[in-house]
């Protein structure tokens, strides 16, 4: 399920308004080892493709599996965010301002100091497996079907005419 | 040091180019030349590869040398780098790598520019990846002018500037003839002999206090002579506010700046999906927080073991604890097992200077052929191809490094990997964000923030302590220092933001929505994703 579509796919994508003349491999060679040419076709058809492409992702975005999809992600990570770095702001600027705070022994040779920056460590590694959990049972699979149909809709729209 | 630690370092860093090359002229025995080849090596590496890669890119010598020797020379506040430093990539995994993969193709610009006027935004970001680059390069090899000399005990002024060049010339080869492909080979490497090194160096620690860390923490401050201060912050930024602020700005600059870093950012294209980029990033937090954990041992060991007098006593800034470190845990410096150990780690440093040094120049030949280039040319040059002026490009971008790591060989290193930080921070990432999720976003707003960005930031640190002012700055002779603190971001990340959201507001253009559907349908599905 892993797609990749080869060195030539800057060939087959030649009217995808994504990467026009500009940024599609100008000057990349081709197979005999030639510049390959820049295919640009005519200006009004180019538009009109254009045109078409675009409303598919305007109506991809509109719709309830993708509203559900990016509603899940801002879930998570908006919180996620907010909570990862008002902890480290708040760490840093406590290390900074309270250093007598920080002192104060807790364990042996252990401070609050140590421990607060040992649960930095922790929480890093505690808030990446979340994440990678929750992408992996909450989004991947609905994402995965929303690229085909995309991609199928943006074909069917692109190559309708050749 | 003596003659026997000289040539055995010399044989294994020997032996280090040796296996590099050799990668380098497998890989590139077959290349076909495509840009996808050059700057991605085929996308087609896999999580754990790229993993280990992005962890070779990330960890450099100022990690492996500066954090434990600052925690060996200051105790708790070398600490809080690298909590900054691993901090920074709950950013990347959540807000950029997985969405950058879907929605670019080889840069940091390409993301940009498909919602927007395409020429003056990627002349924008081009300009200030570049520039990011060109920091964090210099940085490298100011880092391995001073390591060559503190190691090979020369302290000539030619074999510095000698070893500048070399490392110049040997990043230039890897890069324009094994691209992507060969660097990433070489990151991994590196990466799987730093973390090698390290754990044995923390294995050995641990061992000589019988497994109690509390003990460790203990010698450690005793021998310090600050006791208990020594394990709570406040010894290097505790001082004026200034110093504190100056403290905050940093730890901002590297918690934001990782995710605005164009060699990192490069390297989420080297997957196949958007999904194997998030686990190269998880594979990565794992390799480079356990990293961090051992510096801390290894710092706090030098510290008990060597003893902060003997490490500033070999230099002043802390840089040599772990290579002084691998001597005792050794044996003693007349015995083998110290000079092999010593050997070791001075190997590994050059190793890991020349990895990340082949990352970064990668990273921006891809800016200036794929960004500047393809804006700038004129339209009627003969097309030629973009791999041939990356490859120029790579050899352009080593000779102003080496130039400017001649010049800058008496700079503080950490203060220029801070600042590479500070201006990524400051210019790249604001626009990242606002075009990953502002819905209005335009292409004048694209501009004024990564320009509001980039030139508050530079122009700080032209005004700073850092340039003149003060006996340790650049120009001691001159006065024209203005702004107090040594790092920028403070209040050049807000100004970044700031500038965006002007630009945005201010704009004739209309916000294309269409545009801004394509990228937010693109960013979390991969549909079209190359």
């Amino acid at each position: 399920m892993e797609k990749y579509d080869g060195p030539d796919s800057g060939n087959v994508r030649f009217d995808d308004p994504w990467y026009d003349a500009l940024a599609s491999g100008w000057g990349e060679l081709d197979g005999t080892g030639e510049p390959a040419p820049a295919v640009l076709p005519a200006r009004g058809e180019h538009e009109d493709r254009t045109a078409r492409a675009a409303d598919v992702y305007l109506e991809v975005q509109h719709s309830a599996a993708f509203q559900e999809v990016r509603s899940r992600y801002r879930r998570f990570v908006v919180p996620a965010v907010a909570v990862f770095f008002t902890w480290y702001v708040g760490y840093v600027v406590t290390a900074t301002t309270a250093p007598d705070f920080m002192a104060r022994p807790v364990a042996g040779a252990v401070n609050v100091a140590m421990l607060a920056g040992l649960g930095q460590f922790l929480t890093t590694f505690l808030f990446t497996w979340a994440y990678a959990r929750h992408a992996r049972l909450r989004r991947d699979r609905a994402a995965l079907d929303l690229r085909w149909d995309t991609e199928e809709l943006t074909r069917s729209v692109a190559g309708g005419e050749r | 040091m003596t003659g026997n630690h000289q040539t055995l370092a010399l044989l294994l860093f020997s032996v280090f180019v040796a296996v590099t090359l050799a990668i380098t002229t497998w890989v590139s025995r077959h290349r076909h030349g495509s840009a996808e080849e050059f700057y991605a090596g085929g996308r087609l590496f896999s999580p754990m590869e790229n993993g280990f890669a992005i962890a070779g890119d990330y960890m450099s010598a100022a990690s492996f040398l500066g954090i434990s020797g600052l925690i060996a020379l200051f105790g708790y506040d070398g600490l809080l780098y690298s909590v900054g430093f691993l901090v920074a990539w709950l950013v990347v995994l959540f807000l950029v790598a997985e969405l950058v993969r879907n929605c670019g193709r080889f840069t940091l610009a390409d993301v940009v520019a498909a919602r927007m006027s395409e020429r003056p935004v990627r002349i924008a970001a081009g300009t200030s990846s570049v520039t990011v680059s060109v920091l964090y390069l210099v940085a490298q090899m100011v880092g391995a002018g001073s390591l060559v000399a503190l190691l090979l005990g020369g302290t000539s002024e030619a074999a510095r500037a000698w070893t500048v060049i070399g490392v110049g010339a040997l990043m230039v080869v890897y890069v324009s003839f094994g691209g992507m492909r060969a660097t990433t080979w070489i990151q991994i490497v590196k990466a799987v002999l730093l973390m090698c090194g390290a754990i044995a160096l923390t294995a050995l620690v641990l061992v000589r206090f019988h497994g109690d860390f509390d003990q460790l923490l203990r010698t450690a401050a005793e021998r310090s002579g600050h006791g208990d201060s020594f394990l709570a912050p406040g010894l290097k930024y505790g001082g004026d506010w200034t110093a504190r602020l100056d403290f905050i700005s940093l730890g901002l600059a590297l918690v934001l700046g990782t995710a605005g870093l164009p060699h990192i950012l490069s390297r989420f294209y080297t997957v196949p999906t958007a999904r194997a980029a998030r686990r190269s990033v998880v594979w990565s937090i794992g390799l480079i927080g356990g990293f961090y954990l051992m510096t801390i041992v290894l710092g706090f060991g030098a510290a008990a073991i060597v003893g902060p007098d003997a490490v500033r006593g070999s230099n002043a800034a802390g840089n040599t604890a772990v290579p002084l470190l691998a001597l005792d845990l050794g044996g003693g410096a007349a015995s083998t097992g110290g000079t092999v150990l010593f050997a070791i780690v001075a190997a590994i440093a050059f190793a890991t200077i020349l990895a990340v040094v082949a990352g970064i120049t990668l990273a921006s030949s891809a800016s200036v052929a794929h960004d500047l280039y393809a804006s700038l040319r004129r339209r009627r040059a003969k097309p030629r191809s973009e791999v041939a002026v990356a490859r120029t490009a790579a050899v352009g971008i080593g000779v102003v490094a080496i130039a400017l790591g001649l010049l800058a060989r008496d700079l503080n290193v950490a203060f220029l990997v801070g600042l590479a930080f500070a201006v990524a921070a400051s210019a790249n990432l604001p626009v990242l964000l606002y075009s990953l999720f502002w819905r209005n976003f335009t292409t004048r707003g694209a501009v004024w923030s990564v320009y509001g960005g980039l030139v508050p930031a530079l122009v700080l640190v032209v005004l700073s302590p850092v340039v003149s002012g003060s006996p340790a700055s650049l120009f001691p002779g001159v006065d024209f220092q203005y702004f107090p603190l040594e790092n920028p971001g403070l209040v050049s990340i807000p100004l970044g933001f700031l500038a965006g959201w002007l630009g945005t507001l201010t704009s004739a253009e209309p916000p294309n929505e269409a545009k801004h559907a394509e990228t937010e349908v693109r960013a979390l599905t991969g549909a079209g994703a190359v």
